[in-house]
């Protein structure tokens, strides 16, 4: 781990500015069949920013952002506890229905995961199933541009996605978060199965939609968190009395901050590459 | 709350319209669910209620181990031990040609064959799978028996040695498949362990994976055994009809679904006694089957807790 | 010394076990060849436009072929949704924590190895006597029915199963409902292999003879079958033909025979073919 190429990265980097609250989370924990996976987390993601969520691997990074869109509801013996306010809205509340959450914050996955269908059924999909029947085309090509796409398959939209290469199915499965129209987009380790050059397209990609959109990426690479966030999110994992690994939010702070002078010891340990 | 209500309609987080057709495709596919669960049902209600009625004009234990069977005749007797002997007599028979051939199918296909081979064999025993039983039947009856008789085995026309033969090749894909399936489960390492010490093929096959897949083995034997005993067509066709208690395999003789099919084409009167031993032999085979698949059953989930 | 005589054992265990098989296939090839050696000869247009007759010379087996037909255009009609169904519902639905979920399933792999001659008898004491409804063909159906359904079941389950979960959890994180999810991306997703079970399952469906024994199918048909109408099916007309001495009839027996081969091997190739052009590898 490279801290003077960390160290450039982040010399560009502006301070971010103040917007607004997007995610309120108070106290939140999720626990599988019982056992608590991460607890106790408190933070405020904010609007139209790009919030990184950094840690040493099974410290609950990929469990924690699933909380956003209700993902681990589809666990069973998940449960989440605590609160998270979606524009002041628990995102937990018996009344919420969570296909509407999941139509308004789309997600992005560690490994590219298309269906076995055309690129332009991928990304027709969510607006079909939220029963945009007008206008389909046009949005198609608007996901597809702004996830900087459409140049490379505007000949072969009806061709099978599973065609594409890595990376190029990891921009569909953006452009397909897109098409919903979304305000939030998660991120779960989008690079993790790309090369450099793949990588180096995606995170660009989130430089341009941070314009629009508020994102949330987990990511085990630092160098990526230094280059793409504005704040990042230090997770570790705490050890119980009898062995059993919970996830706790230790550091939270602008990106810049956390690299160079992280407030908390285990922090700077793990950005200077003593642990993990 | 009404505030409260009110906001999460402005944000649009609650659900416009209550998803009435979630609910009812999930009752939809459930009452699907309940058409298996009801099959079994009737099929114990079908058996058992005249069963139970049939036991009320003969004595149980009379019936179980009666010698002679006779319900169609004056006076009737109604003793299931040559119909039991006779299943038993072609399951043997059956046995003894599927378990030995299908297992020895099973580790040639898991542990020598290429897979140019395999893409050979495989469909041909799904072939072989998919021969009706009454083609068995046929086969036994007029080309197996006159074999039998030319090689110089006194068979009867109708004989318990040729059904179960070719009951027996009947069952090598059920044998053959599962045991493969069980073999094929069984963790590389292992087989790469004994290799690693200079194992042969032959004694990686026998003592290793053999052994270490010994509970998928034994659910596929057992599967065969079960399919035996309730196999019909065969039995009926080239077995006889004679329920003569004899483990003599050259005689003809009556197995208990032969019984089943071949009394319960004709117009017996419904509610007459005759009727009720149809249910009455369903009985004993459904519970001799049931048996052996719960056994089959068992084994194969514990061999799925091993490996999977 | 030693290590060649250990080769030697190899090589005969290795060629036993090859003869298992090899015995398996020759009894095949007998069987085959038996068939149309004595049944060729009968293998003429008659067989399928004639109606059977106590005449070998002038019988046919035409009500008969007409019955496997009808009986399988039902059979895929209930099986497939129903099998379909109770797959999605045990994959997709089905909480395993539940008994009575976990108790659905051994129901399912009990019934997939209940003697088909059982089913015979339920079709007898429901439906044709207890429901009233005859002997009829639609009870033939049903009762075939019930029979393979644990097959179009099993084979649906493994096909929906062997669609990843991260597809699933893709449609979710755009806003699909779980049906949607489903029935957008998971069924399209696993047609292939459904199908394949089912034309298995049909294969099989159509070669049986036991349960029809019991539904009172051997009887003598000279007409076109209809729905509600007595009938016979190719197998129990083979049943009947073989049944009787004069070797004319066990020769007809054979050349019906050769017909029921021909749909079967026909329906099992294409499930062959179907799984082998569409298996896909996630």
């Amino acid at each position: 781990m490279s801290m003077v190429k960390i160290a450039e990265d982040l010399a560009r980097k502006p301070t971010p500015p103040k917007s607004d609250v997007v995610f309120d989370v108070q106290d939140v924990g999720v626990s599988y069949d019982g056992a608590l996976a991460i607890r106790d987390v408190t933070m405020e993601i904010y609007g139209k920013q790009i919030t990184a969520i950094i840690g040493p691997s099974g410290c609950g990074k990929s469990t924690f952002i699933r909380c956003f869109n209700r993902m681990n509801d589809l666990i069973p013996g998940a449960k989440v506890h605590g609160k998270i306010l979606y524009h002041g809205e628990d995102l937990y509340d018996p009344d919420v229905d969570s296909v509407e959450v999941r139509k308004r914050i789309g997600m992005v996955f560690q490994k590219p995961n298309p269906f076995p269908k055309s690129i332009y059924d991928n990304v027709a999909f969510g607006p079909r199933v939220l029963g945009w029947k007008e206008n389909v085309d046009e949005r198609v090509e608007r996901a597809l541009r702004q996830a900087a796409l459409w140049d490379e398959v505007k000949d072969r939209l009806k061709k099978n996605a599973l065609g594409l290469s890595g990376g190029q199915q990891q921009r569909l499965c953006i452009a397909r978060a897109l098409a919903t129209e979304p305000e939030v987009i998660l991120m779960d380790e989008p690079a993790s199965a790309l090369d450099p050059i793949a990588t180096t397209r995606i995170e660009d990609l989130m430089h341009d939609l941070k314009r629009e959109y508020t994102i949330l990426i987990v990511t085990h690479n630092m160098q990526q968190a230094a280059r793409v966030a504005d704040r990042t999110a230090f997770f570790s994992v705490d050890l119980g009395p009898e062995g059993q690994r919970t996830g706790i939010l230790v550091e939270y702070d602008d990106t810049t901050k956390i690299f160079t002078q992280p407030s908390d010891k285990r922090t700077e340990d793990y950005v200077t590459g003593r642990f993990g | 709350m009404s505030t409260h209500a009110e906001s999460l309609t402005a944000l649009g987080l609650r659900s416009h319209r209550r998803r009435y057709g979630e609910a009812v495709v999930k009752v939809l596919l459930g009452i699907c669910a309940l058409i298996s669960v009801l099959t079994t049902v009737g099929i114990v209600a079908a058996l058992f209620i005249p069963a139970f009625e049939f036991f009320q004009d003969v004595s149980i234990l009379d019936f179980l181990t009666g010698t002679e069977w006779a319900p169609l005749f004056e006076p009737a007797f109604f003793g299931v031990v040559p119909l039991v002997v006779g299943t038993l007599s072609v399951t043997f028979w059956a046995v003894l040609v599927a378990i030995p051939l299908g297992l020895g199918g099973a580790i040639y296909l898991s542990e020598y064959a290429s897979s140019r081979m395999r893409r050979l064999l495989k469909p041909l025993l799904e072939l072989l799978a998919g021969i009706p039983t009454i083609v068995f039947g046929y086969f036994a009856l007029t080309f197996f028996t006159p074999l039998l008789r030319d090689i110089g085995i006194e068979v009867d026309v109708f004989n318990a040695l040729s059904a179960g033969l070719v009951m027996g090749v009947m069952i090598i894909p059920t044998v053959a498949s599962l045991s493969e399936d069980a073999m094929a489960a069984v963790p590389r390492d292992l087989r790469d362990g004994a290799f690693a010490l200079g194992s042969s093929r032959m004694q990686v096959a026998t003592r290793i994976v053999v052994p270490a897949a010994t509970s998928g083995i034994v659910a596929a034997f057992v599967l065969g055994i079960s399919r035996a005993v309730g196999e019909t067509m065969i039995a009926l066709v080239a077995g006889g009809l004679q329920p003569n208690l004899t483990f003599d395999p050259r005689q003809a003789i009556e197995t208990m679904a032969a019984f089943i099919a071949a009394t319960g084409n004709g117009d017996v009167p419904t509610g007459s006694l005759e009727y009720k031993t149809i249910f009455a032999v369903g009985a004993t085979l459904f519970v001799m089957t049931f048996a052996l698949n719960v056994v089959a059953i068992r084994l194969v989930q514990r061999f799925r807790e091993e490996y999977e | 010394m030693k290590r060649r005589r250990r080769d030697v054992k190899g090589a005969v265990f290795q060629a036993l076990l090859l003869l298992s098989l090899v015995v398996a296939f020759v009894t095949l090839a007998t069987l085959l060849v038996d068939v149309v050696r004595k049944g060729a000869g009968h293998l003429t247009k008659r067989l399928i436009t004639d109606v059977p007759s106590i005449d070998p010379t002038i019988a046919g087996a035409r009500p008969a072929i007409l019955a496997t037909i009808y009986l399988g255009v039902l059979l895929l009609l209930f099986t497939v949704p129903i099998g379909v169904g109770t797959a999605i519902y045990l994959e997709e639905y089905a909480d395993r924590k539940r008994w009575y979920n976990r108790l659905l399933e051994l129901n399912i792999q009990n019934l997939a190895a209940v003697p088909s001659i059982v089913y015979g008898i339920l079709g007898l004491a429901f439906l044709v006597r207890g429901l009233g409804l005859g002997r009829v063909l639609v009870a033939g159906a049903l009762i075939l029915t019930l029979l393979v359904l644990p097959t179009v079941i099993i084979a649906a389950r493994e096909a929906i199963r062997a669609v990843p979960d991260s597809i699933r959890q893709a449609a979710y994180a755009l806003g699909a409902t779980q049906w949607q999810v489903i029935s957008r991306q998971v069924l399209p997703a696993s047609i292939p292999g459904i199908a394949t079970g089912a034309i298995l399952a049909l294969s099989r469906g159509l070669g049986e003879t036991a349960p029809l024994i019991m539904i009172g199918a051997v009887t003598y048909v000279a007409f076109d079958p209809s729905l509600m109408s007595l009938f016979t099916a190719l197998p129990i007309q083979i049943y009947q033909w073989v049944r009787l001495p004069q070797a004319e009839f066990r020769e007809l027996a054979a050349a019906a025979i050769i017909v029921l081969l021909g749909i079967v091997f026909t329906l099992n190739a294409a499930a062959i073919w179907l799984r082998n052009r569409y298996q896909r590898t996630w």
